[in-house]
């Protein structure tokens, strides 16, 4: 596990931005052993807490629906600072009554895949608003609170908002809901430094959330907490999605093969004929293929 | 000394005793200058042309941010050379110890490339970076291509003294030869950081530079005194580009501006499969010999799937075997050259607009896009989602997000009616 460096100005104080799944397919279905009312109660619980544990502590609350992002929440508005929960709680509502409105498909086969991607990118955006705007500024953390099965088009996306928050030293936390592991998001802790979870029980939720994700980045170096068994870098390959732990990368567009092959299927370029190691000065008429651009 | 005399910072010096003027520049009451510095009192007039100075100059900064960073992105997917072996080329001539630039030259200079590296080596994860430094007339090969930022910078660090002459020929010379073992499927790239007014040559440094361009080596040049015409020469002739810097913060800026991967120029490079392996992280506690260090060491590296052997980071080439181990992710840092977002549209709040669709807060960061008094402030939008952002949010998406906050967010968002 990489270690954080804070950005000390105040030592505990923290920024959490909590990134939802709302995905109705998922907690509709049979993956998802715990109905999405009793998860909000242990949600709610839990920003309390945070709230609790330094005045100085910012919450934000950023859905990620099926067919749209929102934000839900954010502890730093000086409106309504008596009816909270009830605001957030109403928010969440339209936030998903929208996210319905927006469905242009009959049916979905299987839980389908929430928008990650547009969450995480929603949520280093703000973040990077924290760091601009306020001179003191508190050390922010995301936290994932998933269970929708990762969508392979978001990929690319993930991986970026991964670098950077990488290089903004903002450790991504995950916390898996459904029924098995997201590699998305074991690389996305690996990567940036924070704690990837799956519940075993989850009844009790709220323990999970308030001994694993409560502490500030400062405590964390002083709490053994869980580390990842194993997390899986190996590449599929772009022909068959098999894993595979050798493989050919094209020069051009660094897509993965399984086999050789004359011509990339990504980016069109030809192959050459297997080059020797020691090259000429002069290039050879013969080895000059053209290459499509 | 006029002890309420009102401090403002800087060229805004307002004192009513000429007296204290002289003797605050002069440093000569720093005890009466510290305690007043604390109290900056600024009266109303003041106060308000220095929050109006300090906003236009965030704003001026902002757009010329913009504007630099609209000339050098392209929009359409040009073909970007990403798998590239650079070769950076230090000048500790006698004129890199001269104190232009504070403390000198060549420590200024070491202290860019080492940052320089290191975005390197995060923008780029699959090259090969090398080090040459040209002092007394002799090019010498401090370290030879490699994947690891830290063995670099330890090397440049120890060595940073300055004599003699720079000879340009030399180090073509070398780096010609470096370069000519490398794969065909690479870029090869020079980057030289020139200090000196001339270069002290062997033999004719235009045949140099003619082989150079038969290598299909591309030169840059970055000079830190004044233009020189054989360095033009050799960047027009080789598809490079020359700078001059004109402070640290400018050179700064220029050694950066080879960091992300340039257009790929077709017949350069052959397209080619190369092979690669994708190791495991081998579990904790297991013990094994690595080969990298050649000791024993506890759990926690990886293992090579060609041949089993040990190596400790990613990425690397198997000392054993020979196979280049590298991570998915190293891979995927590479995939924003390759899949640019597109450049966000400015959006002019004009008599025409709907007030009804006037953007209210930033899509990416909730930031208020209205000024006090409902004036629409300047703000971009995305072409493909018609989303708003502010213009901060906006240099933050180009530059190192590189996801467009509001495309990702919407799953129909190409087809979005308006």
């Amino acid at each position: 596990m990489t270690p954080v460096s804070s950005k000390l100005y105040a030592d505990d104080v923290s920024l959490l931005m909590v990134l939802i799944d709302t995905n109705p397919f998922f907690w509709n279905s049979a993956q998802s052993t715990l109905p999405f009312s009793k998860f909000l109660t242990h949600v709610l619980a839990f920003l309390n807490s945070i709230l609790l544990l330094n005045q100085m502590n910012q919450v934000v609350v950023i859905a990620a629906g099926y067919n749209s992002c929102g934000y839900i929440f954010d502890s730093s508005d000086p409106q309504n600072q008596n009816k909270r929960a009830e605001d957030l709680l109403h928010k969440l509502e339209e936030f998903v009554d929208n996210d319905q409105e927006l469905c242009r498909e009959e049916s979905v086969d299987g839980p389908g895949f929430s928008l990650l991607s547009g969450s995480l990118s929603m949520a280093l955006c703000y973040i990077q608003r924290v760091f601009r705007t306020v001179p003191l500024h508190p050390q922010p953390r995301i936290l994932c609170l998933h269970g929708s099965p990762d969508g392979p088009g978001q990929y690319v996306a993930i991986m970026n908002s991964i670098f950077s928050a990488q290089r903004s030293m903002v450790p991504i936390d995950s916390c898996v809901l459904g029924a098995q592991h997201s590699a998305f998001l074991q690389q996305a802790s690996y990567i940036t430094g924070g704690v990837y979870l799956k519940p075993q029980i989850f009844d009790g939720l709220f323990q999970y959330l308030s001994t694993v994700f409560a502490t500030d980045l400062h405590s964390r170096y002083f709490l053994q907490l869980p580390k990842p068994a194993g997390v899986d870098f190996r590449a599929s390959c772009f022909c068959h999605k098999n894993t595979i732990d050798m493989g050919y990368i094209c020069s051009v567009c660094l897509s993965i093969f399984c086999k050789h092959q004359k011509k990339c299927s990504t980016c069109g370029s030809v192959f050459g004929q297997a080059q020797t190691q020691n090259s000429s000065t002069t290039p050879d008429r013969k080895m000059k293929m053209p290459v499509d651009g | 000394m006029n002890k309420d005399a009102n401090f403002l910072p800087e060229s805004t010096f307002k004192i009513s005793n000429e007296d204290s003027i002289c003797r605050c520049i002069a440093h000569e009451k720093p005890k009466a200058y510290s305690t007043t510095l604390g109290r900056v009192v600024l009266d109303k007039e003041e106060k308000c042309l220095t929050k109006r100075l300090n906003t236009k100059i965030v704003f001026i900064t902002q757009e010329m941010q913009r504007q630099r960073r609209l000339r050098t992105t392209t929009a359409a997917r040009i073909q970007k050379g990403l798998i590239r072996y650079l070769y950076i080329v230090i000048d500790l001539s006698r004129a890199a110890g001269e104190m232009d630039y504070k403390p000198s030259r060549m420590v200024v200079v070491a202290r860019q490339v080492e940052a320089f590296i290191r975005e390197f080596f995060d923008q780029n994860p699959l090259s090969q970076v090398g080090l040459v430094t040209l002092k007394d007339g002799v090019a010498n090969s401090l370290t030879s291509l490699g994947g690891s930022p830290e063995s670099h910078i330890k090397a440049l660090m120890g060595k940073l003294t300055s004599s003699g002459d720079a000879s340009l020929q030399n180090g073509l010379d070398l780096v010609q030869s470096l370069l000519n073992q490398v794969p065909s499927y690479g870029h090869r790239e020079v980057l030289i950081l020139y200090s000196a007014l001339s270069t002290c040559d062997p033999g004719e440094i235009i045949e140099t530079i003619q082989k150079c361009k038969a290598s299909k080596i591309r030169c840059s040049v970055i000079g830190l005194s004044a233009e020189l015409y054989i360095c033009k020469y050799l960047c027009q002739e080789t598809g490079g580009s020359y700078s001059v810097a004109l402070d640290e913060f400018h050179l700064k800026e220029l050694i950066f501006e080879h960091a992300p991967p340039p257009p790929a120029i077709a017949e350069f490079a052959v397209a080619n499969l190369i092979k690669m392996g994708f190791p495991q992280r081998a579990a904790e506690g297991v013990i094994s010999i690595c080969s990298c260090h050649k000791e024993a060491k506890v759990g926690g590296g990886y293992t090579c799937p060609r041949c089993k052997a040990r190596v400790c980071e990613l990425p690397t080439e198997c000392q054993i075997c020979g196979l280049t181990l590298v991570s998915s992710p190293h891979l995927a840092r590479s995939y924003h050259h390759l899949f640019p977002i597109t450049p966000f549209d400015d959006v002019t709040p004009s008599a025409t607009n709907n007030p009804n669709k006037l953007p209210k807060i930033c899509f990416g960061c909730q930031l208020s896009l209205l000024n006090p008094g409902n004036m629409p402030a300047p703000c971009v939008s995305c072409p493909k989602c018609e989303q708003f952002f502010c213009l901060d949010c906006d240099i933050y998406i180009h530059e190192s997000l590189h996801n467009c906050p509001g495309c990702e967010s919407f799953r129909h968002s190409k087809l979005v009616v308006a």
